[in-house]
């Protein structure tokens, strides 16, 4: 500070520099001044935050925000990149949309654009029955392993997404008609019993003709599921002869399926998802790892 | 004095910067100053528009940092964003490297190499060229706005904004073709970005050498700030050999230096001071220690027949010892040399190391975590992986995929067309990314480790990876 008599600036002695004047218990403020650029900087800092606000989003008001006059919105920026994408897609597409599944398959490019639509159009789509890795479930088909109860074809797999299965009012979905053995009363208890007995032992080397339940299959369950229980994928009938169960291979879940069938449906996409996106899911899960050729 | 006085007003909190206009000089120093400025801007002009032939399938400049396809060149060497612990490294071995010169030497990168000493030097010398020296730049600055005045500030400007340009341009061709991009300067056909890089470049070079100067050092900088932890005692500063300066006043020729200092207070170390300090305060925080104090009191103590070195390099230790009439020797190995040699000789052989043993190929495989595995009709167990190949050399490939770790395992790689395991194939300079299954017939068990063995069929250099074949929940 100045004093006034000998307007002469205080000066800490130690250090040489001046005080503020202002003290604390015996402790003096130095100054050591700023550089006045750096009080510009901040003033223009603030000039720009003044500017930020006219021209962004930016005070909150009872029914949203201010507009801003660039008229900017996260709105506008996701739908400029997703136009972007789409332009990028748009590439694709046009040799996508007319080549057969065959050249998908055998071009790299194309092949690569279909896993990643496929992918991502799956995990929207698709995994909340069968799951984020197509695990499935039970009553939920695992796409990853190589048992299909409708063929496991690309243009066989096409077909399912396309039309479903068991969808209520159409006329192109498939489905299979298992009778409910046990709530329709077609089989007796003792007979079920033994049906299911033989099912279980199914497929392996030892020889069934001799158990009990050998007639009640073959009567019954033979034209579907074959004489040895192959399945066959025309009807939608599952292959009983392997090792994947899709509601459960133990003894009660298979009682359970011949007492009261089992109705499996899956949506048809044919009017939710456009073709190209349909056919992208086709090839994605028919590469999973099961897919027929 | 009570705490709030009627004359706060009186107070500056804010102060207006100092101009200042350094004095030209001439000397040792200053000739190795221009040596360095000379080195530094031909290397950071030059560099770009140095050729290296890297084959069909990759650029041919010396020095480049591909963004777009994230590859990094420097001569032989090339570096992926998987390897850029490389550039971390460089920047610790720098930044120990600096450490450890200063703790030798001083700020001597401060005063020679950095590059708001480099440009700085440069716009004062255009400066001094357009407008003269010290005393005629204060006077055309203060006096009135005559026509000379105007054409002298435009001339200069223009020249600063000329090189800041050429500065900003040069900066941009690091990181594209060099001969492309200057063509494309030249025919007014620039990218957007490339033209924001080089505007704002521009901007920055012009505000930073022409203006900030010596507060880029003061304030800005964070080096300047935190050197004292490396400075001791047997640090090589500039200093007055106060002992032998005072005391200081002005000497008339033929009269005797008995019982007065050599200083002869010509002012001439403050006048070519580029940081306006007095190098007689003794070591001060804004010493960028470039020594042209050393060039320009030399000259004076030569015309004043005295021995040269009043300001000198030296350590602050031997000048302690002159007060004594003692002297040591200069100390350089002293602890903290070995630490910082022994940091520098780990961080440098480690990136040797990298750098020697760094593999044209590189294997990933990275085990399906849904589902973990598969089990298929006929019993087996199948699991799912994603392979990825990086291959580093300039051409194509075909590459060989083998494991071992599980028994009579049937491999599959998934990808367009038919995929064998023994010719999986990878563009030139790119990463390939297929899916492979690896099915077995075995029995639930503990997860199996396996190992993937990547071969380059015709180096026969290989790479492996360790995975796990999961049998069981």
């Amino acid at each position: 500070m100045v004093d006034k008599e000998t307007k002469k600036q205080d000066v800490d002695k130690l250090s040489g520099v001046e005080t503020t004047g202002h003290e604390w218990d015996g402790l003096q403020e130095l100054n050591n001044p700023l550089p006045r650029w750096w009080l510009i900087v901040w003033v223009v800092t603030i000039v720009w935050s003044l500017w930020y606000f006219v021209v962004y989003p930016a005070w909150p008001t009872l029914s949203g925000a201010t507009k801003g006059t660039y008229g900017y919105t996260q709105a506008k920026e996701l739908a400029e990149s997703q136009n972007e994408i789409l332009k990028r897609q748009s590439n694709y597409l046009e040799k996508f949309e007319t080549a057969s599944f065959d050249d998908i398959m055998n071009d790299r490019e194309l092949y690569e654009f279909a896993m990643a639509g496929g992918h991502a159009a799956f995990k929207e789509n698709c995994a909340t029955c069968h799951g984020t890795g197509a695990e499935g479930g039970k009553g939920y088909p695992n796409l990853n392993d190589d048992d299909w109860l409708w063929g496991g074809k690309v243009t066989d797999i096409h077909q399912t997404l396309n039309d479903g299965i068991r969808v209520q009012g159409s006329y192109d979905t498939r489905l299979s008609e298992m009778p409910a053995f046990g709530r329709d009363k077609l089989l007796s208890k003792t007979q079920i019993n033994d049906v299911v007995e033989y099912v279980m032992i199914l497929g392996g080397e030892t020889d069934l003709t001799s158990l009990p339940g050998h007639l009640v299959y073959q009567e019954n369950c033979a034209s579907c599921h074959g004489q040895n229980g192959k399945g066959l994928q025309e009807l939608g009938a599952p292959n009983l002869a392997d090792d994947i169960w899709l509601y459960g291979g133990t003894r009660k879940d298979i009682y359970e399926t011949v007492v009261n069938s089992r109705e499996g449906m899956m949506p048809a996409w044919v009017n939710r998802l456009s073709q190209n996106t349909i056919r992208q899911i086709s090839l994605y899960v028919h590469q999973l790892g099961g897919g027929e050729e | 004095m009570g705490c709030c006085n009627d004359n706060d007003s009186d107070l500056q909190l804010f102060a207006k910067q100092e101009r200042i206009y350094p004095k030209r000089v001439s000397g040792l120093y200053r000739n190795l100053k221009w040596v360095a400025m000379i080195v530094c801007l031909a290397i950071y002009y030059g560099v770009p528009f140095i050729r290296w032939d890297r084959g069909d399938n990759a650029p041919d400049q010396a020095v480049l940092i591909d963004l777009e396809r994230g590859r990094a060149y420097w001569f032989w060497i090339e570096i992926w964003p998987q390897e850029v612990y490389i550039l971390t490294g460089i920047l610790i071995f720098a930044a120990i490297a600096l450490f450890f010169v200063t703790s030798l030497f001083g700020r001597v990168w401060c005063g020679y190499f950095c590059f708001q000493t480099v440009w700085t030097d440069l716009f004062v010398w255009v400066e001094r060229i357009i407008q003269g020296d010290r005393n005629k730049r204060k006077k055309l600055r203060e006096g009135p706005w005559t026509f000379e005045k105007i054409r002298k500030l435009t001339i200069t400007h223009i020249i600063w904004l000329a090189i800041a340009w050429c500065t900003a341009g040069s900066f941009v061709l690091y990181f594209n073709d060099a001969p492309t991009l200057v063509k494309s300067f030249f025919m007014l056909d620039v990218s957007p970005t490339i033209l924001g890089f080089v505007v704002g470049l521009t901007a920055s070079t012009y505000l930073m050498a022409g203006f900030a100067r010596e507060q880029v050092c003061t304030f800005m900088c964070p080096y300047a700030r935190f050197q004292s932890a490396m400075f001791d005692k047997d640090t090589l500063i500039i200093g007055y050999d106060e002992n032998r300066g005072e005391k200081r006043g002005k000497h008339k020729k033929g009269t005797t230096w008995d019982n007065r200092g050599h200083c002869i207070d010509c002012t001439a170390c403050v006048q070519v001071c580029p940081v306006g300090i007095d190098i007689r305060n003794g070591l001060q925080m804004e010493c960028i220690a470039c020594g042209l104090c050393i060039d320009a009191c030399n000259d004076i103590m030569k015309k004043v027949d005295l021995p040269k070195g009043l300001i000198r390099y030296d350590t602050e230790r031997r000048f302690e010892d002159k007060v004594q009439n003692t002297e040591t020797k200069f100390n350089i190995f002293r602890p903290r040399t070995y630490y910082y040699i022994f940091i520098l000789v780990i961080v440098g052989g480690f990136m040797l190391t990298v750098l020697l043993n760094r593999s044209a190929l590189d294997l990933t495989v990275l085990h399906d975590r849904n589902p973990l595995f598969v089990k298929l009709s006929n019993g087996e167990i199948r699991n799912g992986y994603e392979v990825k190949i990086l291959n580093k050399t300039h051409e194509d490939n075909f590459y060989k995929l083998t494991y071992s770790g599980v028994e009579n395992a049937t491999l599959v790689v998934k990808g367009a067309g038919d995929i064998s395991e023994d010719a999986i194939f990878v563009a030139a300079d790119s990463v390939g990314h297929y899916r492979i299954n690896l099915s077995a017939p075995i029995k639930p068990q503990n997860s199996l480790d396996i190992t993937f063995t990547l071969t380059d069929k015709a180096t026969n250099n290989s790479d492996t990876y360790e995975s796990v074949f999961v049998t069981k929940r």
